[in-house]
């Protein structure tokens, strides 16, 4: 709500951050879509086999949503540490 | 690979996995953790959801079905890429709520209600045997490849034994790591160590045989591209509804099976691990299906690899001669089921001890809530019947569907029965409307249709459901045929039944949770999981109560245990600011209390147990406003105004109390100068008519020599009382001496109950006392500490009222602090006396029975001080208790640099 504390504009920094929580909700989107693409082809009855092709295919998104992941959680780590301190202190007796 | 040397490296493995698991108990019973905190650590642990069904059973399901395998991979794929959305939510609130199991979550969320638990407990339970049984499976045909090698070796008689001993070995380990403690956090540092190193084993075993099929068997990369298009897998054809079905049916799984919670949520330490998971977990299992279809490939075009495809893994290396790489590839799938199933059976056994038994327990004993006894006990003994209790239903199923199913299916059926609890966890974390009834209608709906369409007809034609009923439907119903419901045919009975259990499920959540309305506490526990972020409050709804801190305090002790209770409440109080070990009541404290108790019985039972100490719960006004968002900030600073004027309220009592001390101390110090003057005036007395008599010259000389001896008793019973005074004085100050050395504390205590036998030595007293944990080196005054001892053991023989005296002696060390508590079985010291029974001049009784001058606490207190220690009264313990604290090395107030001062000469007035 604005107006009732927090501010419209946000720091340079923040506002990477924000987005960087928008992409890394956004991709497992993209990886749905990318991973069910093979619904539309039909390897049985194509004149040549190309199992191979659709299993590199897949293999290959697969490895591309790690790679992205992998980048945004090193991105969206200091928010995380941020959090983790602030409420991680209350509780410093268990473990 | 003779037989016998499979069955000894087997062992061999076990007992390493035996060892990794005791050494990191060890560890993390020292407080080193680092290692075990790391999030590699965690990564590797969630590997779990790899079982045997991915070790063999994913070739199977290749050669069988081609590329559709890799959706079981998929979905978890895209949950965890897709961790900032529903993982995150879910770690944050398993910790802010201390949740033990994916039951307690629903039951916590929906108003900590029982019922829910119970309901999740029993679809986990059912859904979770046949892949146990799968396990079983897998592991049993291994050995029996193995078996059938090697002819001429010892084997054993028939599978079922195998699998009989299997499963008694991992119900062994469970139990052995599994339900070792009672923790407060559900957290198992042995088995996720373990499992960890399984996870690797698991790997790399399946990495070996994938590397040596590609580049040893076939002729390299573009060679086995070649192979899989020319084998019988190209034939497959994709479709569409399994495609999609599977990969939405295995991303609910990894949220919703319980082991997945287990490691996922309740063994989480810390939420960043998450961060390093979301991509370290999927790259996991993309390794783990990478070599799949090339050994399916060249597993279908080779003449020894057999006809049962879920073995390739084993006979193909087996047939080129390969027995190291069979055997590694064997310890890697005996690792994928007996990390799965130790996680499963201690995930299941949480639930069932959580929501069954220990509820029970309470409903039985419901009137008697001050009996007693350690509830721990009960609740592990219930943990590890169940463990046992799983296992063997894992097994009766195996013998019951007669092994034979083709693996894949029957992990198929488990991930369905447990996606049926994804719309209640969903809806509960995400929408505050849903309710108890809602979650509870499209549970038992789901839970059903699993049961009547593909768990029943899974078990097959010896089972339950008939081969008529299969064709016919019930009563000739034939549309409400289990595998063609409402006529619909030709659907695959796992699309099938997936298609109308979540339905079904999800429609009976949405529209009962739309018609009911939820109670005030299940309001306040949506709230507090939908925003969890936001860092609202969650229930409380403990409002002003009746309850006495010291029934909180015994009943503490029974779940959490002696020791933790007695930190936690003297952690509380010192945050109240007060000293000791009962804090006030209050809201806070108790909603405190109950997260604690949470985390060890689940939250409907601690929530039931405060109730019943408490006498129900009610919602107080802060906690409302928190839910009524309309005009909350103008109500919420009332409410602050509230709690403020609560607060100072609460410190004029305080005030008031300390007065009331101060009061009672004066009148005390007046009534003991008087008591003073007249221990004093006594002897004195006496000694000056004596010495009067002694003055006459006739008198016998034996009279003479009594009187004489009179006069010297009255003397030395003057001196002590002035001695002790003195002794007092000089403690006060800090300027006594001490004689520092080393000594056996066990050695010291015997000393000390030697002394005390003296007092009152007709009593028959007895002495309960630990002495292994006795031996223990101090390093302080011991002459000084022993009287401490002899006082409290004098104490306990001279006011302890029961029939048969106890006192009990337990001594504990807390890392460099030893503790040492006196406990006896009398009548205990009342509330309102216990503030003053360490001050200088006070007496419980009056003086006449107690003989001393009410000195005896003051100079213990004051000596304890010295020694850098502590004595306090321990309440709650059934009795009078005192907790001696003791550093091992002294240290601490010391006596003043320079200052030499022994108590003779010392001047300072009393």
């Amino acid at each position: 709500m604005p107006g009732s504390g927090t501010p419209l504009f946000l720091a340079r920094r923040s506002y990477r951050r924000r987005r960087m929580m928008d992409a890394a909700r956004l991709l497992p989107l993209v990886g749905l879509v990318l991973f069910l693409l093979p619904m539309l082809w039909h390897p049985g009855e194509a004149p040549v086999p190309d199992t191979a092709r659709g299993m590199i295919y897949l293999f290959a998104v697969w490895a591309g949503l790690i790679l992205a992941t992998a980048a945004l959680a090193r991105g969206l780590a200091p928010a995380l540490d941020a959090e983790e301190e602030a409420e991680g202190s209350p509780e410093t007796g268990e473990g | 690979m003779p037989f016998d040397v499979l069955v000894g490296v087997s062992l061999v493995y076990v007992l390493v996995l035996f060892l990794v698991a005791f050494v990191a108990e060890r560890r993390a019973a020292r407080g080193r953790l680092r290692f075990l905190h790391s999030p590699w650590v965690y990564t590797l642990s969630l590997s779990i959801y790899c079982t045997a069904w991915t070790f063999y059973g994913a070739v199977g399901y290749a050669a069988r079905s081609g590329l559709e395998f890799l959706t079981i991979y998929l979905g978890p794929t895209l949950v965890f890429v897709g961790w900032w959305w529903v993982l995150r939510k879910l770690v944050r609130i398993g910790r802010t709520q201390r949740v033990t199991s994916i039951a307690d979550l629903i039951s916590n969320r929906y108003g900590k209600s029982n019922l829910l638990g119970v309901i999740v407990t029993l679809m986990s339970v059912a859904s979770a045997t046949p892949y146990i049984a799968l396990q079983l499976q897998s592991v049993t045909l291994s050995f029996g490849v193995f078996a059938a090698q090697t002819p001429g070796s010892w084997a054993l008689p028939d599978q079922s034994a195998t699998a009989l001993w299997i499963a008694g070995g991992l119900a062994l380990f469970t139990i052995l790591f599994g339900t070792r403690n009672l923790d407060a956090n559900e957290r198992h540092h042995g088995v996720v160590t373990a499992i960890a190193l399984e996870a690797i084993v698991k790997l790399v075993a399946l990495l070996a045989v994938g590397i040596w099929v590609v580049w040893g068997v076939a002729g390299g990369l573009s060679d086995i591209l070649a192979r899989i298009d020319a084998s019988d897998i190209a034939e497959w054809s994709l479709k569409p509804g399994r495609f999609a079905g599977l990969t939405f049916v295995s991303a609910a799984a990894v949220l919703t099976l319980p082991r997945m919670f287990q490691v996922l949520v309740v063994e989480n330490t810390d939420e960043r691990h998450l961060g390093t998971a979301s991509w370290a977990f999927p790259a996991y299992l993309l390794l783990m299906s990478l070599f799949v279809v090339p050994i399916a490939v060249v597993g279908l075009g080779h003449p020894g690899a057999g006809s049962n495809p879920d073995l390739f893994v084993l006979t193909l290396p087996l047939s080129e001669g390969r027995g190291t790489l069979a055997l590694l590839a064997f310890l890697g799938g005996f690792s994928s089921a007996t990390s799965m199933v130790i996680v499963a059976a201690i995930a299941l056994s949480t639930m069932v001890s959580n929501h069954v038994v220990t509820p029970l327990w309470l409903a039985i004993y419901r009137d008697e809530p001050a009996e007693r006894g350690d509830v721990r006990g009960l609740v592990l003994m219930s943990r590890r019947l169940s463990i046992g209790l799983v296992l063997a239903m894992g097994y009766g199923y195996y013998k019951l569907s007669g092994g034979t199913g083709a693996l894949a299916e029957i992990g198929l059926i488990a991930f369905v029965g447990a996606a049926q609890v994804l719309p209640a966890l969903l809806g509960g974390i995400y929408w505050r409307g849903a309710t108890h009834l809602g979650a509870a209608t499209g549970l038992l709906t789901g839970f059903a249709i699993w049961l009547y369409a593909l768990f029943l007809p899974s078990v097959g034609e010896s089972g339950l459901i008939s081969a008529q009923l299969m064709a016919e439907g019930p009563l000739g119903l034939s549309w409400l045929r289990p595998q063609a419901l409402f006529g619909i045919e030709g659907l695959d009975p796992l699309l099938h039944a997936l298609l109308w259990s979540l339905l079904f499920n999800t429609l009976a959540f949405l529209v009962f949770s739309i018609l009911s309305f939820p109670g005030p506490v299940e309001r306040l526990q949506g709230v507090a999981f939908v925003n969890v972020f936001e860092g609202r409050p969650g229930a409380r709804g403990w409002s002003r109560t009746q309850a006495e801190a010291e029934d909180l305090l015994s009943m503490a002790q029974r779940i959490l245990g002696a020791e933790e209770a007695q930190l936690f409440f003297q952690a509380q109080a010192a945050a109240q600011g007060s000293r000791g070990f009962l804090p006030d009541p209050t809201p806070d404290f108790l909603a405190a209390l109950e997260r604690q108790l949470a985390g060890s019985v689940g939250a409907a039972t601690a929530h039931a147990m405060i109730s019943q100490l408490t006498g129900g719960a009610a919602v107080s006004v802060q906690d409302l406003i928190a839910v009524a968002n309309e005009a909350a900030e103008i109500k919420e600073y009332s409410a602050q105004l509230e709690a403020k004027s609560a607060e100072l309220a609460r410190t004029a009592r305080a005030l008031s109390e300390a007065n009331a001390k101060l009061t009672a101390l004066s009148v005390q110090k007046d009534a003991f100068l008087g008591q003073i003057s007249h221990e004093l005036r006594t002897p004195m007395t006496s000694i000056r008519a004596f010495s009067e008599i002694l003055m006459e010259p006739d008198l016998p000389e034996p009279l003479r020599a009594q009187y004489a001896e009179i006069i010297h008793e009255e003397a030395r019973r003057l001196t002590r009382l002035l001695d002790d005074l003195l002794d007092l004085a000089v403690l006060e100050n800090r300027k006594v001496q001490l004689t520092v050395s080393v000594a056996n504390l066990h050695d010291l205590i015997d000393r000390a109950v030697q002394a005390a036998s003296s007092t009152r030595p007709e009593r028959d007293f007895r002495y309960e006392r630990d002495f292994p944990a006795e031996h223990m080196p101090v390093f302080t005054d011991t002459d000084r500490l022993v009287q401490v001892f002899i006082n409290l053991i004098s104490n306990a023989r001279k006011y302890c009222g029961a029939e048969r005296a106890v006192l009990r002696i337990e001594v504990k060390r807390r890392g460099k602090l030893v503790q040492i508590d006196f406990c006896d079985n009398g009548a205990g010291i009342p509330k309102a006396a216990q503030g003053l029974i360490f001050e200088k001049f006070s007496r419980l009784t009056d003086t006449s029975k107690a003989g001393g001058a009410g000195l005896g606490l003051a100079i213990c207190r004051e000596i304890m001080a010295n020694l850098g220690g502590s004595i306090d009264y321990l309440p709650g313990q059934g009795g009078a208790a005192f907790r001696v604290t003791l550093p091992l090395r002294r240290q601490g107030p010391g006596p003043v640099p320079g200052g030499v001062a022994s108590s003779g000469k010392d001047r300072e007035k009393v």
